[in-house]
């Protein structure tokens, strides 16, 4: 499978995951991430998987929330409205310490928005997305190449670390064609699943999947426990890529298809002699503080590009503990910047 | 023979009510650990094993031997 | 030789339901149906929220807790996964006929392989006596405390003859356990909802009329004859669809 094969963005989402032995689809129509579901109702029949349309974003996460609890890799994918319902059922995997992947190929919001590329899920996704106290990993893809690699990546995480993971992709990358090697199979199984409920088989003593606990001490134990490995997850997970940071006095921070835009602008702005680099947050959650704090003594100036209102600039502001000033450039509702827009606050 | 888990049951009296013989009684004189005034039998010797009284005991409390 | 014993599919776990609350009778009529079928140790059981939302403390099958209303898609990825498992929901009517109506319907719909014991008291009993979508016309509840108003608040919804309807399901069944005669006969339904999964018959639901003493206000010897006067001829006891009759008078 080392060979380069032409594919959308979503497809290749899709394919990533059968590869990775994801044998449980189940999703509801919403652009623009519907060629992920549209593949793998090509595909999961041929190969023995499941491929249900279901009845709502809402049913459909809580048919991964059954397929998770057997143990097994699932996934659903969906666009901002639609990942907004299913926030109810990621709130009870993360309670339950279920592993799943749910694909968020990002549009324009609030309300029903607009099916134009977004990055206005940012908060919603990095700072959990639904009720209670917890996180999901979440994976922000800036290539078709990236949306494999991190698909399988991000099953492997979630089993690791028993918790949803999110993709979170844009309209842009969903339908992007790009040459991309697709990764190599895998599977569940390497961690411990023996939570998992398969049948007692007269064996064993029940498992239980669950997240009530009445008991207000045993809750809050639950939810430090939970808080405690996302602080190992803060240390040995975050990834990002640096692009000619070891000189910069600007700093571009980006993560997606801005983060393509951005460096367009970033290699301009080089040839006109302006020392500028970029940071781009590969896991959006965990974070990447260490570089950016590291870059806070260096540069002058940070700057935020996103589809959004600036959603990642506290976590900019966070991270450089508001060292130096962040400027944003910032598109919405679908629109997105070019590189001479990202060049002007550059050159601000 | 009715064996009662006693420490069971909740005093519903819905075994009282099912019992075609009309041999079982909330105790007047007795409460449970839970404060609940449990089944007895009056007169064993009239129980015709039918279990009425177990198939209506929501808690499980009675076993038929 | 005990003459009848608690079944074995049911943990030692004390039941947390109040005094002569119908739910105790309809988890052991479940576990019995388990145990005589011989399907414990590939049984997988789905709970809702509700007052039985605990049901997985009580059954010694591996069980799920699931999202309010959200079993029938739980138990539906479950099935998927696990084709070669017995898999069931345990639902009360706010959970199964109000915010899960959708998953309800659509999981009867595709006809999934799954058996559904719906409970059906008409009200709300975990957070304190609600109106439910199954609160008959004039029943007064915490929140139709001048009686359930058709004008305002809509008629009752007859799950069973709903879902009747629909092409797909295999066996849908009203049943009460009001009296012996009807636990027997609702014993016999859930038997038969589960046996029908074995032979991969499809969706299977019963819907069992209960009992909420407290909520109802009402004695539990009470409430039990409140079935016969009030919840029965709003919701008559009967055999709605069943594919094995069809089949056989078809045959």
């Amino acid at each position: 499978m080392s060979e380069k094969v032409l594919m959308k963005g979503n497809e290749a989402i899709a394919e990533a995951a059968i590869l990775a032995g994801c044998r449980h689809y189940f999703g509801y129509p919403i652009t623009p991430q519907t060629e992920i579901a549209a593949y793998m109702a090509k595909k999961m029949p041929k190969i023995n998987g499941t491929f249900l349309q279901a009845e709502s974003e809402i049913a459909a996460i809580n048919m991964v929330y059954g397929v998770a609890s057997t143990g097994k890799r699932v996934m659903t994918s969906s666009s901002s409205p639609g990942i907004a319902l299913k926030c109810e059922g990621i709130s009870y995997l993360a309670g339950a310490d279920l592993p799943a992947l749910i694909v968020n190929v990002q549009r324009g919001g609030p309300g029903l928005g607009g099916i134009q590329p977004s990055q206005s899920d940012y908060h919603l996704a990095t700072k959990g997305p639904g009720h209670g106290d917890f996180h999901v990993l979440c994976f922000a893809p800036a290539s078709v190449q990236e949306m494999a690699d991190l698909t399988a990546h991000a099953f492997e995480c979630a089993e690791k670390y028993r918790m949803p993971s999110m993709l979170l992709a844009d309209g842009t990358l969903g339908q992007m064609m790009e040459p991309v090697v697709l990764p190599k199979p895998s599977d569940a199984g390497k961690y411990d699943n023996s939570w998992a409920v398969t049948g007692t088989n007269n064996e064993r003593k029940h498992n239980i999947i669950n997240s009530l606990y009445l008991s207000p001490a045993e809750l809050e134990k639950l939810n430090f426990e939970r808080y405690e490995r996302y602080e190992q997850i803060k240390k040995d997970e975050p990834m990002w890529e640096e692009y000619l940071m070891d000189d910069a006095e600007i700093c571009v921070v980006s993560y997606g298809i801005t983060a393509r835009i951005s460096r367009n602008a970033v290699d301009e702005a080089r040839k006109q002699g302006i020392k500028v680099g970029m940071i781009r947050p590969i896991t959006v959650w965990p974070f990447p503080v260490e570089p950016l704090k590291k870059a806070a003594d260096k540069v002058e100036r940070f700057i935020c590009v996103e589809l959004n209102m600036g959603q990642m600039k506290d976590d900019i502001e966070l991270a450089i503990h508001c060292k130096k000033p962040v400027d944003l450039c910032i598109r919405t509702g679908g629109m997105l910047p070019s590189p001479d827009e990202v060049l002007a606050v550059i050159k601000k | 023979m009715l064996i009662f888990k006693e420490e069971l049951c909740k005093g519903c009296g819905l075994c009282v009510s099912a019992c075609p013989k009309k041999i079982l009684q909330l105790s007047k004189t007795r409460l449970n650990s839970k404060g609940h005034a449990p089944v007895e039998v009056t007169d064993p010797d009239a129980c015709i094993s039918c279990a009425f009284c177990a198939t209506m005991c929501p808690d499980c409390v009675i076993t038929i031997e | 030789m005990a003459k009848f014993n608690k079944p074995k599919s049911l943990t030692d776990a004390v039941f947390h339901y109040c005094p002569g609350c119908t739910h105790g009778i309809v988890h052991r009529l479940v576990a019995e149906a388990i145990d005589e079928l011989g399907i414990e140790g590939k049984t997988i059981g789905v709970a809702p929220v509700g007052c039985s939302v605990m049901a997985y403390n009580y059954f010694t099958c591996d069980m799920i807790q699931a999202a309010h209303g959200r079993a029938p898609a739980v138990a539906t990825g479950v099935k998927r996964s696990l084709p070669d498992h017995i898999v069931f929901t345990y639902q009360g009517d706010g959970d199964l006929a109000s915010i899960g109506l959708c998953e309800t319907v659509s999981a009867a719909a595709r006809g999934e392989n799954i058996t559904v014991i719906f409970i059906n008291n008409a009200i709300y009993g975990m957070t304190g006596g609600q109106m439910a979508p199954t609160s008959l016309i004039g029943q007064v509840t915490q929140t139709s405390p001048y009686g359930r108003d058709a004008a305002t608040q809509g008629m009752p919804i007859k799950i069973s003859e709903l879902l009747a309807t629909l092409e797909a399901p295999s066996y849908i069944t009203r049943v009460t356990v009001n009296n012996v005669k009807n636990v027997r006969n609702a014993k016999a339904a859930i038997k038969k909802a589960f046996q029908n999964q074995v032979e991969g018959k499809g969706f299977s639901l019963v819907e069992v009329v209960s009992n909420c003493p407290t909520n109802w206000g009402m004695t539990p010897e009470k409430s039990l004859q409140w079935i016969d006067t009030h919840m029965l001829p709003y919701y008559p006891l009967g055999v709605y669809k069943d594919k094995d009759a069809e089949d056989k008078n078809n045959g």
